[in-house]
């Protein structure tokens, strides 16, 4: 099994996994730095996988249908932020509201657009796959690293977009001052409504990118509750990451790992449903060691 | 009633209407057929004595999971593990009915008693998870929905698997099925089990020292630590209760006349429909029937329009969606709710004035 699993093949498994998860990752990461949980990522992953079919087969154009996707997603953040921060519904309940709409309406408007039931046929435009030149020559590590779909390597692009952005813009600074205190921010002129606003439309966007790979990319048609999770597991893996974008990242990718031996130990005799498990059964037990490690260093701090 | 719970109520039944109002024009905006598809939503379940009967087996489950819900919300514990509790309790139920060989009657009880025990040691994963590393109950509560349903499918396809139908288990035995009440319909003994548990579920909230102490953890828990109340007992406890509830809940629904074999290979839903029925409910379990009597009619009402029209089952998971949104936004209509109090202040002066 171990021959197979160090192949390049096997490597770029791990980064066709990792990058929906990656993008959710970032978007979770953003509104939580503002002090709210997105828990509507998993439905927002399944409305842009739909949006994404359906705008690129009508512009015929990749680049405009994950455009128009895109600002989808930021429309959804902005429905969400409404609601949450205007009409003062729980941050939890809305998200299971979005999620449950999601649901219900993708299958709806896949109905309504060509008249399927729960998977497109239709011709959609996937992001397309990109070769780098001199590095493809490289034995091994060129394989790698040249020839992965577009949103793969923007989604590890936007790891240090989102870092600089939180990290050294005075916008970023606002996002994290309002999470950290809402109070405190709004006592220095931040207004945290405006600025818990912007990091959801943000975060609605980059999960968008995450939505068009799903049916374009990761694969080429959309089917019904095709996001399985991933929209809660880039939750526990933000969090994990301390949602921070490299922290997040890397435990996207200890996902993306874990999805990808999955897949490879389909070819061996362990039954089916133990190896589906793994993505789930490898968060839940990050996220307890996570946790515990960061609550032992709170105690410490405090002298407990 | 003080005007303040009348408006509770108005807006509950306000967002409803708009939900329901929504989803008409999305059946005229998809479908070819409007309002023969209106007009089976609505009136579908009354069509029929079989319609209306099955109004009343969808309620069942919804009854279940949502007083479950409803007590570990109550806590302020946001677990969301009741769907896989569901799922879990239904496969313990069916393994039991197949495994244990025992006589009618007390089949089923044995049975139910494990699934409710699966279904409490389930749901109290996430809960120990955070009493002893701190991790939110939320995340870890939706991994283990998924390990559930995995969990149980392996079971179904590695051990209970009747080769001859596929994925679904060898057919349950004659005595472990619940019993049917009226001739004709397949509504069975778990709707009493059901409405004992939504009235047992609010004696237990509302009229018990556990109860209390565990709304008063929910409400303001720094308050409720300073009280004195056991914290680290009273999440444990609503979190054990609320699924071992749901895993009634999935024991009833396997045992029920509806199913005749386990074939449940994807997750059901209950656990989130709960949520919706905590909402309108309130978190209270004695309005649980209520609320599911009104999802099951939504529900039964939308699949004899997807039966009888061109309109997809789907429609109801938006028509849920609205009503939560609307339901639970506290700014939602607040202008009138602040005319409504400003009125009753106003009255009560005036009457403090004439005396």
């Amino acid at each position: 099994m171990w021959s197979t699993l160090l192949t390049p093949d096997f490597f770029n498994a791990i980064l066709r996994a990792t990058t929906p998860i990656l993008f959710a990752t970032l978007a979770s990461g953003v509104a939580a730095k503002a002090g709210i949980c997105n828990m509507a990522l998993d439905g927002i992953l399944l409305f842009c996988a739909l949006f994404g079919v359906i705008f690129s087969n009508l512009t015929n154009s990749w680049v405009l249908g994950l455009l128009l996707t895109v600002a989808a997603g930021a429309l959804i953040g902005l429905i969400l932020a409404f609601f949450i921060l205007n009409l003062k519904t729980d941050e939890i309940l809305a998200a299971i509201a979005i999620n449950l709409t999601a649901s219900g309406g993708t299958v709806l408007l896949l109905l309504a657009f060509s008249g399927e039931r729960g998977s497109s046929s239709f011709p959609s435009v996937a992001a397309p796959t990109i070769t780098i030149p001199l590095l493809d020559k490289i034995p091994f590590l060129g394989q790698i690293l040249s020839g992965r779909n577009f949103l793969t390597y923007l989604s590890i692009l936007m790891v240090v977009v989102m870092y600089l952005f939180l990290y050294k813009t005075p916008l970023g600074l606002k996002i994290r001052a309002v999470g950290e205190n809402k109070n405190a921010a709004e006592s220095v002129g931040i207004s945290s409504r405006g600025i818990q606003y912007i990091a959801l439309i943000l975060s609605g966007a980059l999960c968008a990118f995450g939505g068009y790979f799903l049916s374009g990319g990761y694969m080429n048609s959309f089917t019904k509750d095709m996001q399985a999770g991933r929209g809660f597991i880039a939750l526990a893996a933000s969090s994990m990451g301390g949602d921070t974008p490299v922290g997040g990242f890397l435990v996207a990718l200890l996902f993306g790992a874990s999805q990808a031996v999955g897949n490879q130990m389909q070819l061996t005799n362990i039954p089916v449903e133990l190896i589906q498990m793994i993505p789930y059964a490898t968060t839940l037990i990050g996220l307890a060691i996570f946790s515990y490690v960061a609550m032992k260093r709170k105690e410490k701090i405090s002298g407990k | 009633m003080n005007s303040e719970k009348k408006f509770e109520v108005f807006r509950t039944f306000f967002s409803i209407l708009i939900a329901i109002l929504v989803s008409f024009l999305l059946i005229f905006i998809v479908s070819k057929q409007p309002v023969e598809a209106i007009m089976a939503l609505l009136t579908g379940p009354f069509k029929s004595k079989r319609n209306l009967a099955n109004v009343v087996e969808a309620m069942i489950p919804l009854i279940f999971t949502g007083t479950g819900v409803c007590i570990m919300f109550s806590a302020n514990q946001i677990n969301l593990a009741g769907e896989g509790a569901f799922h879990l309790g239904g496969l313990v139920a069916s393994v039991c009915a197949l495994q244990l060989g025992l006589p009618a009657g007390l089949s089923p009880f044995v049975a139910l008693c494990l699934s409710a025990l699966a279904g409490a040691l389930f749901t109290a994963i996430p809960a120990v998870l955070k009493i002893k590393t701190g991790s939110s109950v939320m995340v870890a509560s939706l991994m283990i929905n998924y390990l559930s349903l995995w969990f149980c499918t392996y079971i179904l396809m590695h051990f209970i698997c009747d080769p001859s139908v596929g994925s679904a288990s060898a057919k349950l035995p004659e005595e472990s099925e619940l019993m049917t009440l009226f001739r004709g319909t397949r509504i069975h003994l778990g709707v009493i089990i059901a409405l004992a548990v939504a009235v047992l579920g609010y004696v237990f909230l509302y009229k018990t020292k556990s109860g209390y102490e565990l709304r008063l953890a929910g409400e303001n828990e720094k308050f409720a630590r300073y009280s004195g109340i056991n914290i680290v007992k009273v999440i444990l406890l609503s979190q054990l209760i609320g699924g071992a509830v749901a895993g009634l809940g999935g024991g009833v629904e396997m045992l029920s006349p509806i199913y005749s074999r386990f074939s449940w290979t994807s997750l059901l839903g209950y656990g989130w429909d709960a949520i919706i029925i905590c909402t309108l409910a309130k978190k209270n379990p004695l309005k649980t029937p209520l609320a599911a009597l009104f999802l099951a009619y939504l529900r039964t009402g939308a699949s004899i329009m997807a039966r009888s029209t061109d309109v997809t089952l789907e429609i109801v998971q938006i028509t849920q969606g609205i009503i939560i949104l609307l339901a639970v936004a506290e700014q939602f209509l607040s202008k009138t709710k602040h005319r409504l109090i400003a009125k009753e202040a106003k009255a009560s002066l005036k009457e403090e004035e004439a005396a």
